[in-house]
């Protein structure tokens, strides 16, 4: 048979088929670089939440390779899109373990998505970091979940409301497990405050008819109403709150307002003056953040994206790891988790954090601030808050092989 | 006193939601038979071309709602008649399935373009107080502009050459084309007519519910629904079923939670539809149109 460049090319191109198809690693793994996984959003519904994701982690990996890498070898980043859609996730979390043998990935952001791709990650023996705030629970010694849980941001947010506003509170949530948990969490920490829940209204997610519900918090007279509202459509509770004249008799707090940009899609009239309580906000005035977005704003351009908690936390997420395992002197996945077990902190743009060994969450700072529109502005904070929903289930020094999402119920 | 009031008043702008964003359906679906899953995107086109006219174009607002989101939308309809539903007429099952992919490339489209987070426009009017309450002086507004559109159209249907053209081309297009009508152009118009209703729909809600590209899942189901259930006389079939629907979904929803109205709404279709399976206008006032 002669080799003709015809048939050169097929046999080649059946071969590439043939190593794809049996998972083999097309891209030979170079042994002096470190293959570091992301799966974000960046079409599809969630791309608000994803794309500034992706922007500040690879700004992170700019930032550890321009320090030499870790343990002195560059990362590689592989980026993957799962378009906001689950099955992907799947699919893709396997490609992250199995082809591309990623040393960690990171990604996820609704709790669906996370609890897609931490079984596969589990099985496959491959450290995931989920980095977004979400309502507490998980129990899963190959997983480390960095954002707020609800302990920590509304303990800190209802007696600030309360001293400011009064003692009756009117709860709106998003009915889902988000929703419902941090609504629980509300009603806790009202009552232990000394101030009463009048009633807490749950909507589906696709709910932008607001009007019965105005005319019965009208009818119930709070002093505020607390606002654990998601998602697009539920933004349109604050448009017609303001509609109806309610905006300057009865004021918000809420835990989840500014994490989707609410504040950018209404307007500022509109938006001006909600209390809202969050693991960062991008004005936030202490060097480090300042530095944060000043490295941010270089790279990106000065109408960079709105740095709130989630693509900060991502930041840090990628650092917290690197610092890891550069203390533990290797990226191997057992090694990098005792590191980040043995009393781990990590100074970043939101403060102070620590690793909680017993959880895999975060002891991280809380903020209170005040929109004024287009940004917020700067009530008080505190630092090295616990995740205590997550402790009040999960130990994994008494019990390392859990593995679970638990339900938190209070 | 005032809580009848405020019930009531909730009631009827719950009628003219569904009302404002069935209408522009109630033509193409309910006249043309073409199933329109687009219908959403049709009205998130209208709410984001309302938004966009005011915001970075500088237009008036009244303007940008109720002339260039309708035109805008509806020269839309014709392009994407053209282009794709006319070559599907009498193929319900194509209908669906191209105006599917078609509202998946809208919402790609428009996130390409104009981004997904986009400043709204805030509702004009403020607050009117009704005793101890206040309301939403523009949701009262929308409440005139659904009984206007709804009289509107049944009138153009009903006392106009143009009305009764196209309800004579849809019914029997070859006896209407030997009598000297195009049922092409008809098509053509009335599909850009309908597309013109739902992108005033989406610019005159916008204000009450801001723009996302993924918006028109929320409404796309309540609108046929509420065409379904009005059935064949479309303008009285789609008043009929918004009334029923509406203010059922409204008044479980004051007794109860959103969950359980949402709930009420779709039990109150399927009731509808197991009882009178033609719709409404199916069983009764056969000869309203």
């Amino acid at each position: 048979m002669s080799l003709t460049r015809r048939s050169m090319l097929k046999s080649s191109a059946a071969l590439g088929a043939g190593a794809l198809a049996g998972g083999m690693p097309l891209i030979a793994e170079a042994a002096d670089e470190i293959v570091v996984a992301q799966i974000h959003d960046m079409s599809g519904g969630l791309d608000i939440y994803g794309a500034p994701m992706v922007e500040t982690f690879n700004l992170a990996a700019d930032e550890i390779n321009a320090a030499g890498g870790v343990n002195g070898k560059p990362l590689r980043i592989v980026t993957y899109d799962p378009q906001s859609n689950m099955q992907l996730y799947s699919q893709l979390a396997q490609q992250a373990a199995l082809r591309d043998r990623a040393a960690v990935v990171h990604g996820g952001i609704t709790s669906a998505s996370r609890e897609v791709i931490r079984p596969v990650l589990r099985r496959f023996n491959t450290l995931y970091f989920y980095n977004t705030l979400y309502e507490g629970g998980v129990c899963d010694r190959n997983t480390f979940c960095l954002g707020t849980t609800p302990a920590q941001t509304v303990e800190k947010l209802v007696p600030y409301v309360l001293n400011r506003f009064g003692p009756k509170v009117y709860t709106i949530a998003a009915d889902y497990n988000y929703g419902q948990i941090t609504a629980a969490w509300v009603k806790k920490y009202v009552e232990d405050n000394g101030g009463e829940v009048v009633a807490t209204d749950f909507f589906p997610l696709d709910v932008t008819d607001f009007g019965a519900t105005i005319s019965r918090i009208q009818q119930a007279q709070p002093d505020m109403v607390m606002s654990i509202l998601v998602g697009g459509a539920h933004v349109s509770f604050y448009r017609q709150w303001f509609a109806a004249g309610m905006k300057d008799a009865i004021p918000i707090a809420s835990t989840t307002f500014g994490g989707g940009n609410e504040h950018i899609i209404l307007t500022d009239d509109e938006a001006r003056g909600i209390i809202y309580a969050c693991g960062y906000f991008m004005e936030l005035d202490t060097p480090a953040s300042k530095d944060f977005v000043a490295r941010f704003a270089a790279k990106y351009g000065p109408n960079h994206s709105y740095l709130s908690e989630i693509p900060t936390v991502t930041y840090e997420g990628l650092h917290i790891w690197a610092k890891a395992a550069n203390m533990a002197g290797t990226t191997e996945r057992m090694a990098v988790i005792e590191a980040l077990e043995s009393d781990f902190e990590f100074d970043g743009p939101t403060g102070p954090s620590k690793i909680d060994a017993a959880t895999h969450h975060a002891y991280r700072s809380a903020f209170i601030a005040e929109c004024t529109g287009k940004g917020f502005q700067f009530i008080e904070s505190h630092e090295l808050q616990p995740p205590a929903d997550t402790q009040a289930v999960c130990d994994l020094i008494a019990n390392p092989d859990e593995n679970q999402h638990f339900q938190i119920s209070l | 006193m005032d809580r009848t009031a405020i019930v009531l008043i909730e009631m009827l702008s719950s009628i003219s939601t569904l009302v404002i964003i069935a209408i522009g359906l109630a033509i193409i679906f309910g006249m043309m038979r073409v199933i329109n899953i687009a219908h959403g995107e049709f009205i998130m086109l209208g709410g984001y071309i309302g938004v966009i006219a005011t915001q970075r174009w500088g237009v008036n607002f009244w303007i940008s709602i109720l002339v260039i989101a309708p035109l805008v939308v509806g020269l839309f309809g014709v392009l994407v008649e053209r282009l794709v539903i006319r070559r599907l007429y009498g193929r319900m099952v194509d209908t669906l399935l191209a105006t599917w992919g078609l509202s998946l490339a809208m919402i790609g489209g428009v996130t390409m373009i104009f981004g997904n987070t986009i400043e709204g426009v805030s509702a004009p009017f403020g607050g009117v107080r009704i005793g101890a309450f206040s309301v939403s002086g523009y949701r009262l507004f929308l409440i005139l502009v659904a009984v206007a559109l709804l009289l509107g159209v049944l009138a153009v249907l009903r006392y106009t050459k143009a009305g009764l053209i196209a309800r004579g081309a849809m019914q029997n297009p070859r006896m209407a084309a030997a009598l000297g009508i195009d049922p092409d152009r008809v098509y053509m118009a009335t599909f850009g007519v309908g597309a013109a209703l739902s992108g005033l729909a989406g610019g005159l809600l916008a204000p009450l519910t801001g723009v996302i590209p993924t918006m028109g899942a929320a409404f796309i189901a309540q609108a046929f629904i509420t065409v379904i259930g009005g059935g064949a006389a479309i303008v009285t079939g789609t008043g009929l079923a918004a009334t029923l629907f509406g203010s059922v979904a409204k008044l479980v929803e004051f007794v109860s939670t959103p969950v359980i109205g949402d709930a009420a709404l779709l039990f109150v279709a399927l009731f509808v539809l197991r009882l009178l399976p033609q719709g409404i206008t199916g069983r009764f006032f056969r000869r309203a149109s």
